[in-house]
């Protein structure tokens, strides 16, 4: 090959490189591509249980009280007492009775999480149409119902992670096998059915 | 309708078999383009039985294209999933693996359980991507295409529902009210690790938070340590591509743990330091002791087992030879050993464990039994490699009470009474 054209090869080569540095990942296999800033800020719908990943913009518990008339209250109730959609509120005090009632103000730990679930998933016919606006005020509504939160209350990225839920120190960690039965072969006791 | 163990068939009533067969024939003759009547149905019950020779075999069956995509014979339309008519809603809803009408390890596609929050997407997998962010070096978007290139491993691997069943009476009527929401498959895919390695894991991962292309993008976290281990990027099911209720194109298999964190239709794969304490690991599929705390991130699904036959709704129609069947698993490894007792829990004997025995998959065990004719209760009681033993509900209740709601994986005992009838003595 004339020198020129080795060269030129050589260069092809080095830009075939840079580009696909640019474009291709360079794990093992080489398979899949980047993703892009704006790629990930689109599908990233994530919120911490710190507020991080909360979108910018706020809703009023007034303004809560009516997306929630219309977008909510045939399955949750109008007043969040639960229907075909879970109860939302109440339960305090009765984690431990017979009788317990998960609601967001008596069991849920986190209340960022009521903005990430609210937003990716309800309502149930329309998930991910609400604005972050009103997702905001839907979750302020619903801790107004639960008494967490007072009337004139407006939620934003700030101020909904500084609310403290009252079940956040209830939670523990998992210590399985909790049950240790011996394999009892002969004169075992009946299981008494 | 009660089924008979020992003479299944004939159970199935005269109408209901003169209609079927008659729904054959127009059929075939359809698409034979010739003979079969239907003057056949009026044949009595004993037409087809010794000595005399059956139908089928006077005439051509269905050609070659009758069934592009096989079903089973019309004689067992009723094994179907089994799905309660009284739910207060269909889109977050489960149904269940009829366990007790199948036979081995692995649960038919059409047959595995269901469970969904927001229903089953339909997605076209030439538009579907799964995205991979956060604490990596490159994040990346995969095609379907993309994925398949990666080298495929299969493995077969039960799945379970956390919640199968509850603590609470009434307890289910057969072993699939009780226990359904289990099925077992052989899974093909890659290795989670390999498509986290192809992106380079920054030091601070710690957690992987997994994304559903449902209407509910559920969301779950999972320890780093199991997205390393056996975690896999799943794409076929018994050897064809995932059905859409299973999660296609694309879902995650975690062996051993809850049903639920085995994300359906993946579409991303966030990288991070904490878990991101979803709904879905809060509010929902956390623990309630009797004290008011609630255990979250529990994973595993602890040794268990359940005889499937006989067992409630079905019937012994003699005394004799009777084999004690059932199935047995563990998300924590491999069923070691499976004892049966047919006196009440007063002694139990070894079952023979069917070979395969797999780690986290379901594990056949026999018995040979003669029942005498007499009332007794049967049960079967596993223990997994780690030396668990399976328990009874009342020690679970002891410790977990009846708010507990996930993860029983109690003993079930069947009571079989003087006529055979076999139900559950768990509602006694």
């Amino acid at each position: 090959m004339p020198r020129m054209h080795r060269a030129l090869a050589t260069a092809l080569g080095v830009a075939l490189i840079v580009y696909t540095t640019g474009t291709q990942a360079q794990g093992q296999y080489g398979v899949g591509r980047t993703a892009t800033p704006a790629e990930i800020a689109g599908w990233n719908i994530d919120i911490g249980r710190d507020g991080s990943g909360l979108p910018p913009g706020s809703g009023t518990v007034s303004r809560g009280r009516e997306v929630f008339a219309q977008q909510c209250a045939a399955c949750h109730g109008e007043n969040g007492e639960g229907g075909i959609g879970d109860k939302l509120v109440g339960g305090q005090g009765t984690l431990s009775t017979s009788k317990p009632v998960r609601t967001v103000g008596g069991y849920w730990p986190y209340a960022p999480t009521l903005f990430d679930y609210i937003r990716r998933a309800m309502p149930q016919n329309a998930p991910e149409s609400l604005s972050n606006d009103d997702v905001y005020a839907v979750s302020a509504y619903i801790l107004n119902l639960n008494g967490l939160v007072p009337n004139d209350t407006t939620l934003d990225a700030k101020s909904l992670p500084s609310i403290k839920m009252p079940n956040r120190k209830m939670f523990v960690a998992d210590p399985r096998p909790d049950v240790k039965t011996p394999a009892c072969i002969k004169d075992c006791s009946v299981s008494g059915h | 309708m009660p089924d008979s163990v020992d003479a299944k068939n004939h159970a199935v009533d005269t109408s209901r078999r003169h209609f079927l067969r008659s729904g054959v024939a127009i059929g075939g003759a359809a698409l034979a383009g010739s003979i079969a009547t239907t003057s056949h149905a009026a044949a009595t019950e004993t037409s087809n039985l010794p000595p005399n020779i059956p139908k089928w075999m006077k005439v051509p069956g269905d050609p070659m294209g009758s069934q592009t995509y096989g079903t089973p014979s019309p004689f067992e339309k009723d094994v179907v999933k089994n799905i309660s008519k009284n739910l207060p809603q269909y889109l977050s809803a489960s149904g269940r693996t009829p366990l007790q009408e199948l036979d081995g390890i692995i649960t038919p596609n059409g047959l595995f359980y269901e469970r969904h929050h927001a229903g089953v997407p339909t997605i076209d997998p030439t538009q579907h991507r799964l995205m991979l962010h956060g604490l990596v070096e490159r994040p990346m978007i995969f095609t379907m295409d993309n994925i398949r290139r990666f080298p495929p491993e299969s493995h077969i691997h039960f799945l379970e529902c956390s919640g199968n069943p509850g603590y609470k009476k009434p307890y289910g009527k057969t072993a699939s009210d009780l226990v359904g929401l289990l099925s077992c498959a052989e899974w093909t895919g890659v290795k989670l690790k390999l498509v986290l390695q192809e992106a380079g894991l920054r030091a601070d991962a710690k957690w992987v938070v997994a994304e559903g292309a449902d209407a509910a993008a559920l969301t779950r976290s999972i320890p780093i340590e199991k997205c390393l281990d056996d975690a896999m990027l799943v794409y076929s099911q018994n050897g064809e591509r995932l059905r859409p209720q299973q999660g296609y194109p694309l879902r995650l298999i975690l062996p051993g743990f809850e049903g639920n964190m085995n994300i359906k239709w993946l579409r991303r794969l966030h990288v991070t330091a904490e878990p991101t304490y979803s709904r879905e690991e809060t509010s929902k599929y956390t623990d309630l002791m009797p004290d008011g705390t609630a255990r979250e991130f529990t994973f595993y699904m602890e040794a268990k087992s359940i005889i499937t036959r006989p067992s409630g709704g079905q019937r012994l129609a003699a005394k004799g030879f009777h084999e004690i069947t059932g199935i047995a698993w563990s998300g924590r490894g491999k069923i070691s050993r499976v004892d049966v007792s047919v006196d009440d829990g007063r002694s139990w004997q070894e079952a023979h464990l069917q070979e395969p025995i797999l780690t986290r998959a379901l594990t056949r065990f026999r018995l040979p039994w003669h029942w005498d004719g007499k009332p007794t209760v049967i049960q079967s009681r596993a223990t997994d490699e780690t030396g668990y033993v399976q328990p009874t509900l009342a020690q679970l209740l002891a410790v977990r009470g009846e708010n507990y709601f996930y993860h029983n994986n109690a003993i079930w005992p069947w009571r079989i009474a003087a006529d055979g009838e076999v139900s559950n003595a768990a509602n006694a």
